[in-house]
């Protein structure tokens, strides 16, 4: 760690395959007990910039300190101080849940009674306690993640790399894997996580959006928010469809974008598109439509400052 | 070395295998079912070589021949064959392993020149019992040769040494060695013990490729050396238990005297697992499919293995190149080394080039494979 507290620096990340840059110049730095968000849509570059953070991906070019160690220079010094869980389920399915917890205990080397006393925690906040016998393959989507985490943080890493620890988990083992990454913050551990899921993002203390391998916007979620441009309100409908194609294109309108049930329109203006919309979709036939105003969440944000698709 | 995560890596790869169906048919049956497709074949059937005959003479004499070869109790008289085209359809039918083919001139040369040749056409498609089979004929032969030879001296007043004698054609073929089972089944060994120990750690990384578990362990401290000494461990006491059985059933089952010293034959044992677990580990580090490295570990093991460890076919009659080849096939040590130990109570002295043969192959092999595995995905 630095005097300034950063424990995670990229500097000019970049990484091809092919012809194909997966990563273009990211540069970030994490500071000590944050939750730092990688954001966007799949194919973004997460995965290949959270590999070359865990040291077992080379960057074509670029710089990596990792806890005050140069990742490129000391790949294996690194990561006594990292501990990663890779996107695809990364333990063995034929070994059984206390089998894998006790064999990343060993390759970090640590004690018997640290482990014991760490797991035991652990096992009891991800509710794993009644399954230590069984084989991690035999496990539910969810409990394998919490089982990644538990392995994970069986030593004491000073980052903690989580590649979409949370894609395809059920909302009960997600809620379970956020209070245990909350309790982690605590004691100063500095997490990074990829995530697709805005409603994630949200959670962590700063983001970094990506698109295309570019890190477009890096800030924390309010101040993100804040860059916005325009407004948003937000029309609950039965057919979002609909509203969504009358209303795009027309004037004053940024953007539309689904969410559920509702549409949310961002607009230059609010006091004055809101009568103006109204009317417009009164003479479809859609009359009374309530048109509130709203905050915006990320997902808002990401595609009003990054275009393009809608995310996940 | 961090001797806890050897141990850990060891103990989860002791797991893996034991609660893996295919790791544990290669490492407890294959080695049975080798035994008895090699060894049993061998030299349990190899009595009685089925012979059919195909004599154009049809006298006094060519029928003396077929007796000579019948008596000498390693051929059994199968048929008598007509005509040229009926060997096609008695090998095809597997009627008989070897053909005999006596000359309609066979007398008539003996007679006039004392010299008078044999054909001898042998079933190629087992290997062993070809070569068995072989050495019998040549055996049979050379004692139709002093018979023929005492006759027709007596009969022009010379001296036996100065005549002529019987061929068995084609003459390369004949092979003074291969006379006995206690050559081939040391040879036996050697390879079932190369083909199960490539096999068994050519799964073992391409294992952590396929299923996706190689990206969080290389993202641990371990070191590469750690790992492979790991990962080497389980499969050495396998490849130990399975030298065990093999060198067990050749001196209990097979009863191939064995005039050596044990501790030779183990220390050596040892060190040839070893190759052979290294050699597996390269491939394996090589080709991250386990279907892939398995195979690969398979064809690159089973051909020079078989012929050109000198198991079956000498290699002091190969051509120059093929020797010069034959140096890196690593089981061509481990087989002399056992037939010393076997068949001549070899010690240590005797025992030096191949020995020496086995120490360089090991120091190769592990090194490679030490170097060979990146802690990296690409
Ligand atoms: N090993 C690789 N070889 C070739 N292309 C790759 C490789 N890894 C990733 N890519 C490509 O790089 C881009 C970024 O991938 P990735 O980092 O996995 O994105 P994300 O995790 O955000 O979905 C994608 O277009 C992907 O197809
Ligand atoms: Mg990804």
């Amino acid at each position: 760690m630095s005097d300034d507290g950063t424990v995670v620096e990229a500097r000019s990340l970049s990484k091809t395959f092919g012809r194909l840059a997966a990563v273009r110049s990211a540069t970030f730095a994490v500071s000590r007990g944050e939750i730092f968000g990688l954001v966007g849509p799949d194919g973004a570059g997460k995965t290949t910039i959270m590999r070359m953070l865990a040291g077992v991906l080379r960057p074509d070019e670029g710089d990596i300190r990792v806890d005050g160690v140069e990742v490129l220079r000391e790949p294996e010094r690194a990561k006594r101080h990292l501990s990663y869980m890779p996107q695809r389920f990364g333990l063995y399915e034929d070994l059984t849940v206390g089998e894998n917890i006790f064999f990343y205990g060993e390759l970090f080397g640590v004690t018997k009674t640290e482990r014991q006393e760490r797991t035991s925690r652990l096992l009891e906040a991800a509710g794993l306690v009644p399954f230590q016998r069984r084989l991690a393959g035999q496990l539910s989507g969810g409990m394998k993640q919490k089982l990644g985490l538990i392995c994970a943080l069986v030593h004491t890493p000073a980052v903690l790399l989580l590649d979409e620890p949370t894609t395809g988990v059920d909302p009960v083992s997600r809620r379970e894997f956020w209070s245990i990454l909350y309790d982690l913050r605590e004691t100063g551990v500095t997490i990074l996580l990829s995530t697709a899921y805005m409603d994630e993002a949200e959670r962590c203390s700063r983001l970094a959006l990506l698109s295309a391998g570019a890190i477009r916007y890096c800030d924390t979620p309010a101040r993100l928010k804040e860059q916005m441009p325009g407004a948003l309100v937000s029309i609950p409908s039965s057919d979002p469809r609909r509203v969504r194609a009358l209303l795009s294109g027309q004037p004053g309108v940024l953007g539309v974008l689904l969410m559920g049930d509702r549409v949310h329109v961002r607009v230059d203006n609010r006091d004055r598109r809101t009568p103006e919309l109204a009317r417009l979709l009164a003479a479809q036939g859609l009359a009374g439509a309530l048109i509130e105003p709203a905050e915006p969440g990320i997902e808002d944000v990401f595609v009003a400052l990054l275009g393009g698709q809608e995310a996940a | 070395m961090n001797g806890r995560r050897v141990r850990a890596i060891a103990v989860k790869e002791a797991l893996q295998v034991w609660r893996d169906p295919r790791s544990l048919a290669v490492a407890l049956l294959m080695p049975f079912m080798q035994l008895v497709l090699l060894g049993y074949g061998v030299s349990l059937d190899i009595k009685h070589v089925p012979l059919c005959v195909y004599d154009q003479e049809m006298s006094q004499q060519s029928r003396a021949v077929v007796d000579g070869f019948v008596s000498s109790g390693w051929f059994r008289l199968a048929r008598a064959l007509p005509n040229e085209a009926a060997i096609r359809t008695a090998m095809n039918r597997d009627q008989c392993s070897a053909v005999l083919v006596i000359p309609a001139d066979f007398s008539r040369r003996l007679a006039m020149t004392g010299r008078a040749t044999l054909q001898g056409i042998f079933d190629a498609t087992d290997v062993n019992t070809t070569n068995i089979a072989m050495g019998y004929a040549a055996g049979a032969t050379a004692q139709l040769q002093s018979t023929f030879e005492a006759k027709y001296a007596a009969a022009h007043g010379l001296t036996p040494s100065a005549v002529g004698s019987v061929d068995l054609e084609p003459s390369t073929w004949f092979n003074e060695t291969l006379d006995s089972r206690n050559f081939i089944i040391p040879g036996v060994v050697a390879v079932i013990l190369a083909l199960v120990g490539a096999q068994l750690t050519s799964l073992t990384i391409s294992r952590e490729w396929e299923r996706g578990t190689m990206e969080q362990l290389i993202s641990t401290p371990v070191t590469t050396l750690e790992l492979m000494a790991g990962k080497l461990t389980p499969y050495f006491v396998i490849g130990l238990a399975d030298a065990a059985f093999c060198l067990g059933a050749a001196i209990f089952w097979f009863k191939v005297p064995f005039r050596g010293d044990v501790s030779t034959l183990f220390v050596t044992t040892a060190l040839f697992i070893l190759v052979v677990l290294g050699f597996g580990y390269l491939i394996s580090v090589r080709v991250r499919s386990q279907l892939g490295a398995s195979q690969i570990a398979l064809l690159v093991t089973l051909l020079p293995t078989t012929l050109l460890s000198g198991y079956t076919f000498p290699l002091d009659q190969m051509p120059a190149p093929i020797r010069a080849i034959s140096l890196v096939v690593y089981a061509r040590y481990y087989v002399s080394i056992l037939r010393g130990l076997f068949l001549k109570g070899s010690g240590l002295a005797d025992l030096a080039a191949p020995l020496a043969g086995l120490c360089v192959s090991a120091l190769i092999i592990l090194w490679l494979a030490a170097r060979a595995f990146h802690k990296r995905l690409d």
